[in-house]
């Protein structure tokens, strides 16, 4: 079993936020859950293309509140694009054998 | 041709149509200030940043136009904070640009450097860092757009010094930011809405800051009118519906009149528009209008379901779903409603006890109301004044009133009325504060002697942090803990040393006459109004609880 199933019995989201690419954004998005005291477990972060736009994907516990982080995000300026995928989604499982313990 | 990043910013605010900018220099924006000195804007020197802050809002919020401030790099910036993160929890348009120290400096620890981009990132809509001098040919348009689209707040742009003297070539000038198209409302949503107002029985609608910035009330009028639905407003929404309209309810929530919660708590349909269900409009969510649907329109999707599910929500332009709303929803005459409501204002009533003495909360508000030109604009401090003045004041216009509604700020009314008088020369400003909230920006009375601005300051003093009185009293057993200040400065004096005329109802013979009098001299003035301490706002929903169990403002109870 991935990680992402047995660490917590919660259910889980995958985003996937395309987003414009320079040192702040971040800090925007991360902020926008940090100061909801809403845990993100984890993040990835790659520039894509010619270097202008990220990606970030998040991994987050799916609560009451996900609806309106996710509608949160749509409202930042450098958010270009917002995907939201089930905890299956393969991009956190396959990177497990770097976060052994 | 070459320009400089400080002539490169100052051309684009002019191109922007920002004729005054208030603000203070300092070592990290003196190339901005060199550029201003050339210039065709206006600077008004503030005594304190966050007056600074407060006077570009108080011209944002009586023009609902982006107004600009400037400040320069550390404790410039941080004192520019509270006045952004109040824009912020308002949605008022304003552009604060920073000085940084230089960018081989960033994050050296240099002299008067902090993260201003760090600092600003929850309280502002957006914000920038601007790395380099070409940037500003987008920031500054893209600030502007963003800081009046959709749902407006404010744009910080930090920008380092030598950002600002770096020169660059300009070939041509990018357009002005303007706000951005919204999105168009769903035709189905604006059909159900209809038709449930159609079929709704006791209707009300629930209105606040978004009706203002919108530019609907006279759609709203229209609105109640057509289909007899009476109205109720968030603090924020106050003017938007004249006082005197039979269809107007008042302000709702922790300091309502009793009929208006009550109203609420029993009609059928609420229709939520440019409002945030903020807790002290609602008190306890969960029997907040219990027995409604609820119909929601807002601009911001994210606030559509933030606090209570609606039956439908619609995302858009508050104005152009209430004109569709308009054309096809049906007439209504509903008179049982009607009479229910008069019943209800008949039997609780707000009680404004001492309403005929000038030196008494009400009466001040009503006195100086009756003596203020009718087209007047009025912005309060925070605490009991605010409160007294939101519930008893006959505001007529949207816009009429400003005040620091999210936030909460103390010191927001003077540097607030300055800004007013300054986008609207022509108009008189009343400033009610009182003498705690004035303390917390007084050096503004500074600025305003400077300006000769038409704004007249009623200070409604008791010598007390009123409103904290009032709930040590109510609710931690009268332990009045640090609600009392010991020291009673002599206001009137403070304002003649500034240079203003002063007034003091406590010493005045004939107090009405002198207020008025006061009220009719032109330039700014400060009137000192003594009031007892023990006065209280009612009725007051306890922090916390439903808006039903209201205390106070009962008929035939001394309270």
């Amino acid at each position: 079993m991935s990680t992402v199933e047995t660490e917590s019995k919660r259910v889980k989201s995958v985003l996937e936020l395309t987003v414009n690419n320079h040192p702040g954004v971040m800090s925007h998005v991360c902020g926008l859950f940090s100061r909801r005291a809403y845990n993100v477990e984890g993040i990835l972060c790659m520039p894509i293309g010619e270097g202008a736009r990220s990606r970030i994907w998040l991994l987050v516990n799916e609560d009451e509140r996900l609806d309106n982080m996710v509608k949160q995000l749509h409202k930042l300026e450098d958010v270009v694009d917002l995907r939201r995928h089930a905890a299956s989604h393969q991009v956190f499982s396959r990177l497990e054998e770097f976060f052994q313990v | 041709m070459q320009h400089s990043g400080a002539e490169i910013i100052i051309r684009l605010l002019e191109r922007q149509g920002i004729t005054q900018i208030a603000g203070i220099p300092g070592g990290a924006n003196l190339p901005l200030y060199d550029a201003l000195k050339s210039g065709l804007i206006k600077h008004i020197l503030a005594r304190h940043e966050q007056g600074a802050g407060f006077i570009a809002q108080g011209m944002a919020r009586a023009t609902g136009k982006t107004a600009v401030c400037f400040g320069t790099s550390g404790p410039g910036a941080t004192n520019l904070l509270t006045a952004i993160a109040d824009a912020r929890l308002d949605s008022i348009p304003v552009v604060a640009i920073t000085g940084q120290v230089p960018l081989p400096l960033i994050g050296t620890d240099a002299f008067q450097e902090i993260d201003t981009y760090g600092l600003t990132l929850p309280i502002t809509k957006h914000n920038y860092l601007v790395r380099s001098t070409r940037e500003l040919l987008d920031v500054i348009p893209n600030a502007f757009r963003i800081a009046s689209s959709g749902r407006p707040g404010p744009v910080v742009v930090d920008i380092p010094k030598d950002v600002q003297s770096g020169k660059i070539d300009v070939e041509s000038w990018p357009e002005p930011g303007e706000p951005a198209l919204s999105k168009t409302p769903d035709d189905r949503q604006v059909e159900q809405m209809v038709q449930m107002i159609g079929e709704a029985k006791r209707p009300l609608l629930y209105i606040g800051g978004g009706i203002v910035c919108a530019g609907a009330a006279e759609l709203l009028r229209r609105i109640a009118e057509k289909s007899s639905i009476p109205v109720t407003s968030t603090l924020m929404g106050l003017g938007a519906m004249p006082t005197n309209h039979p269809l107007f309810l008042g302000m709702l929530g922790m300091h309502a009149a009793r009929y208006t919660n009550m109203a609420l708590d029993e009609c059928d349909l609420l229709i939520a528009a440019g409002v945030r269900f903020d807790d002290r409009a609602t008190g306890k969510v969960a029997q907040f209008c219990s027995h409604a649907k609820i119909i929601h329109v807002d601009i911001d999707a994210s606030e559509l379901g933030k606090i209570k599910m609606p039956f439908v929500g619609v995302q858009g332009d508050v104005r152009e779903v209430l004109t569709r709303t308009l054309e096809t929803m049906p007439v209504r005459d509903r008179g049982e409603w009607y009479a229910r409501l008069c019943e209800l204002k008949t039997k609780f009533p707000l009680l404004m006890p001492g309403s005929e003495d000038p030196k008494s909360p009400y009466g001040c508000v009503l006195h100086t109301a009756s003596a203020a030109e009718p087209d007047a604009i009025v912005t309060t401090d925070v605490g009991q004044h605010q409160m007294w003045v939101a519930q008893s004041f006959p505001f007529s216009y949207p816009r009429q009133l400003l005040t620091s509604g999210g936030l909460g700020t103390m010191g927001f009314g003077l540097p607030a009325a300055i800004g007013a008088a300054l986008a609207c020369p022509d108009r008189q400003v009343i400033c009610f504060s009182g003498d705690g909230s004035l303390m917390m920006n007084i050096q503004e009375l500074a600025t305003a002697v400077e300006e000769q601005v038409n704004i007249k300051v009623v200070l409604m003093n008791n010598s007390h942090l009123g409103l904290v009185r009032q709930q040590q009293e109510l609710f931690y057993g009268a332990r009045f803990s640090a609600s009392k200040f010991h020291h009673e400065p002599d206001f009137a004096a403070i304002a003649r040393g500034f240079g203003l005329d002063a007034y003091d109802l406590g010493t005045a013979s004939d107090p009405a006459g002198t207020l008025r009098h006061a009220l009719s001299r032109p330039g700014p003035c400060l009137i000192n109004v003594p009031i007892p301490a023990e006065d209280k706002v009612f009725p007051m929903v306890p922090p916390g609880a439903a808006n039903k169990d209201m205390i106070g403002g009962e008929v035939n109870v001394n309270s």
